[in-house]
């Protein structure tokens, strides 16, 4: 843990002041809550994106619990990530409606349009592909989910202008 | 509270939200100032309407009248002849559906609705839309006219069961909680709603929370609890939102905190938001999470009754069981015993998905059979296509044939049939689904959302999704099913928890009813539905083929040439079948052969 908080990287959100401002609100603001620790996750998750090892490290010093136990918590829920993603995720449902749908044509056209793998960032930190669980709007079916908003019914050949769009 | 003349509910589920349901509720805002209507007309946004297939969907209260299908640019000609000149703009009323209405019936025939009676007729987000409708009168009931047992009572003789999945007797599960004798006792609702295809409570917590939080009050007096957890999904942001304004208003009127009513029972409530794990929604593995600990399940016993969150005695049931509470105790528990069958009493909400005509979400009464939700409720099979499977009770159900289409609908029954109720979710199949693709999807899913505890499901899921891939493949080859069937069995007996107990039902029965297209893709290296890819070849039908060329520049791997206005031709050894050529071809030019 030490060493995590000794050599934290020039770009670690806790090297930049509003960030980490960020981070110690959310701190503060659930340290006497049970169960503290998804409280405060979430909290940075949702608004930095991601959770570095020396954030980790520094959560687990501040609420005075062993870093495997945050670590382990981070690791375990897919909505934690440890590096930052894109500007823009788009995230393919997988829901049982989508998947028959067709989902797995988008991801095609959209890994084959980008170059890149399901999970993995464009080069220039634009877009992230993920997939992601049912997000229950299974009558639209096939979805995908371009940053928070829904789009239903996609056909792949629409696809370009998706990405054109998110590219601005 | 302001009077306004009229309401306008514009639906912002997401499926509305996708086809712009925003964009109408700010154009319809500023149409309603550049008119000078924005003091008599409010707008509001609720969760669905109804159907949503016909694009935006808008209710104008009080005449009742149902739009959809327009966008932004029709609203200010839409404003301008409904709200000022007063004619019904007949291009975008929606007829064919009646309006969800109590008094008027049922949305669709043969639905009876319970717990979704609320949706779209109220706004979520203003608690006295909900006190207008006899709203918190059922928790006013309960706490000076009946006494805590006669709560339990109530509910036990009413036959309701968790609306979870497992269909354990409620008011059973709170007489035991209210029995242990330790202190404080907690209520959890279990809204992480993973079942992929079911978005049944999503609807509930969006449309009407403040049913959910009665029937926990309620609950909560009933067994002496003092505090409560709503676990909402991080999937479903709006939930969260919607539960925190109702908890938020309902303390602000008294109904949550200390001297409920002037009595003294006190109660609380916050919502904790989960961090996308399927397992969490397993009880043991939720009140982990609650708690701040990886969400892994843990055995029973001690039961959560005797031994829950922070180590108390905790009742857990899931948002449609709170939700059904608040009506039992106003209207009785013989009102709710008189629907359903001889053991599953009272209704059930299915979301209907996959290859039907209407899919979407209905509330039924238990005891229905499939053929009536499938082919009457939900309008039968999309393109006149052939009716093949039924996938029940999520990844952990099982796939029902035509056979069981005259099944009543209970849980026994359901588990008798190798499924179960699971959730509610229903994806219907048609003749175009692969059922050994299936098996393999809800293995996948199971196999990602593995939480890795114990061995049998951590390594067992992997090693039948690795078998069924090989089947998929085209690899598969003599013995493969046995030796399927065989780990199906030892991971059921084996695992720790429901997730890896259930895992192996989709193989066990597509395995049952479909073992035909298992053997078809082992020996004769076939995939009868035509969907597993190292199965299949595509080719353009010469005489068809326009030319169009939309498929080759749609191709991602380039397989397919030809000259414009000449017929093209796939390159097979080039091709990764992905199948897009097939979808955006407007000619059906592009067959596809196993």
């Amino acid at each position: 843990m030490t060493r995590l908080l000794k050599e934290i990287p020039n770009n670690d959100p806790l090297n930049i002041a509003e960030q980490k401002t960020i981070i110690d609100n959310a701190i503060v603001q659930n340290k006497e809550r049970p169960g503290a620790v998804m409280l405060v996750l979430n909290e940075v998750q949702g608004k930095i994106g991601h959770i570095s090892p020396s954030m980790q490290a520094y959560i687990a010093r501040k609420l005075n619990i062993p870093m495997g136990q945050v670590h382990g918590v981070v690791t375990f829920y897919s909505f934690f990530q440890t590096k930052p993603r894109g500007k823009h995720t788009i995230k393919f449902c997988l829901g049982t409606a989508c998947y028959v749908a067709g989902v797995p044509q988008l991801i095609e056209k959209a890994k084959q349009m980008l170059n890149i793998e399901l999970g993995q960032t464009t080069p220039d930190g634009q877009i992230t592909l993920e997939e992601c669980r049912c997000v229950g709007a299974c009558s639209q079916a096939p979805v995908v989910v371009v940053d928070e908003e829904v789009q239903g019914r996609l056909r792949p050949n629409k696809f370009p202008q998706i990405i054109k769009r998110v590219q601005g | 509270m302001a009077f306004y003349r009229s309401h306008v509910l514009v639906c912002i589920d997401p499926e509305c939200l996708a086809k712009g349901a925003h964009e109408i509720v700010d154009a319809l805002q500023d149409e309603f100032v550049a008119q000078g209507l924005i003091d008599e007309i409010q707008v509001l946004e609720t969760s669905r309407i109804g159907g949503c297939s016909g694009g935006p969907e808008m209710m104008v209260y009080p005449e009742g009248f149902h739009y959809h299908g327009m966008t932004a640019d029709d609203i200010p000609f839409l404003v301008e002849e409904h709200f000022l000149k007063g004619r019904i703009v007949e291009r975008f009323r929606e007829v064919s559906k009646p309006i969800v209405d109590e008094e008027l019936g049922p949305l669709r025939p043969k639905e009876v609705r319970i717990v979704l009676r609320n949706c779209g007729q109220i706004d979520p987000n203003n608690i006295e839309d909900y006190l207008a409708i006899d709203g918190y009168q059922a928790l006013g009931k309960a706490l000076f006219e009946m006494t805590p047992e006669k709560v339990i009572d109530e509910v036990l003789n009413s036959g309701l069961r968790g609306r979870g999945g497992a269909g354990f007797p409620a008011g059973r599960k709170w007489r035991l909680t209210r029995q242990v004798n330790d202190n404080p006792k907690y209520m959890v609702c279990n809204a992480d709603e993973g079942d992929p295809g079911a978005f049944m409570n999503r609807r509930v917590l969006e449309g009407d929370p403040h049913s959910v939080i009665e029937g926990m009050i309620i609950g909560a007096y009933a067994i002496g609890a003092s505090y409560g957890y709503i676990y909402c999904r991080a999937e479903y942001p709006v939930a969260v939102d919607t539960l925190n304004i109702a908890i938020k208003q309902a303390r602000e009127f008294g109904f949550l905190g200390n001297n409920i009513f002037g009595t003294d029972f006190n109660f609380d409530l916050e919502v904790r938001v989960g961090a996308g794990a399927f397992v969490c929604g397993e009880e043991t593995a939720l009140m982990a999470s609650i708690m701040g600990k990886r969400g892994e399940p843990n055995p029973r016993p001690p039961f959560p009754s005797v031994k829950g969150v922070w180590g108390k005695p905790t009742n857990n049931n899931n948002v449609e069981t709170y939700s059904n509470v608040p009506q039992i105790i106003s209207k009785g528990a013989a009102w709710y015993a008189s629907m359903g069958t001889e053991r599953s009493k009272g209704t059930k909400t299915f979301a209907v998905g996959g290859n039907v005509v209407k899919p979407g979400l209905i509330e039924v009464p238990m005891g229905i059979t499939l053929r009536e939700i499938i082919f009457e409720v939900a309008g039968g099979i999309k393109d006149g296509k052939k009716y093949k499977a039924v996938q029940t009770g999520g990844p952990m159900g099982g796939c029902l044939t035509e056979e069981h289409l005259d099944l009543p609908l209970d849980y026994e029954a359901l588990s008798q049939a190798g499924s179960m109720m699971g959730s509610g979710g229903l994806v219907v199949m048609d003749e175009n689904s692969c059922m050994v693709d299936i098996a393999r999807f809800f293995m996948d899913f199971t196999q990602a959302e593995s939480c890795g505890k114990c061995t049998p499901c951590r390594v067992g899921t992997r090693r039948i999704l690795e078998l069924l891939q090989k089947i998929c493949d085209g690899k598969g080859q003599d013995g493969d099913i046995e030796r399927l069937e065989n780990l199906c069995y030892e991971v059921s007996r084996n695992s720790l928890c429901g997730l890896g107990q259930g895992a192996p039902n989709p193989v066990l029965s597509t395995l049952k009813h479909f073992r035909h297209e298992y053997e078809a893709h082992i020996y004769e290296k076939r995939c009868p539905a035509k969907v597993c890819r190292p199965l299949i070849h595509l080719t353009i039908q010469t005489p068809v083929c326009t030319g169009c060329t939309v498929c080759s520049r749609n191709c991602p791997v380039n397989a397919i040439s030809g000259e414009r206005r000449q017929a093209h031709l796939i390159d097979q050894a080039a091709c990764i079948r992905c199948g897009i050529c097939v979808q955006v071809c407007n000619f059906n030019a592009i067959s596809v052969e196993s």
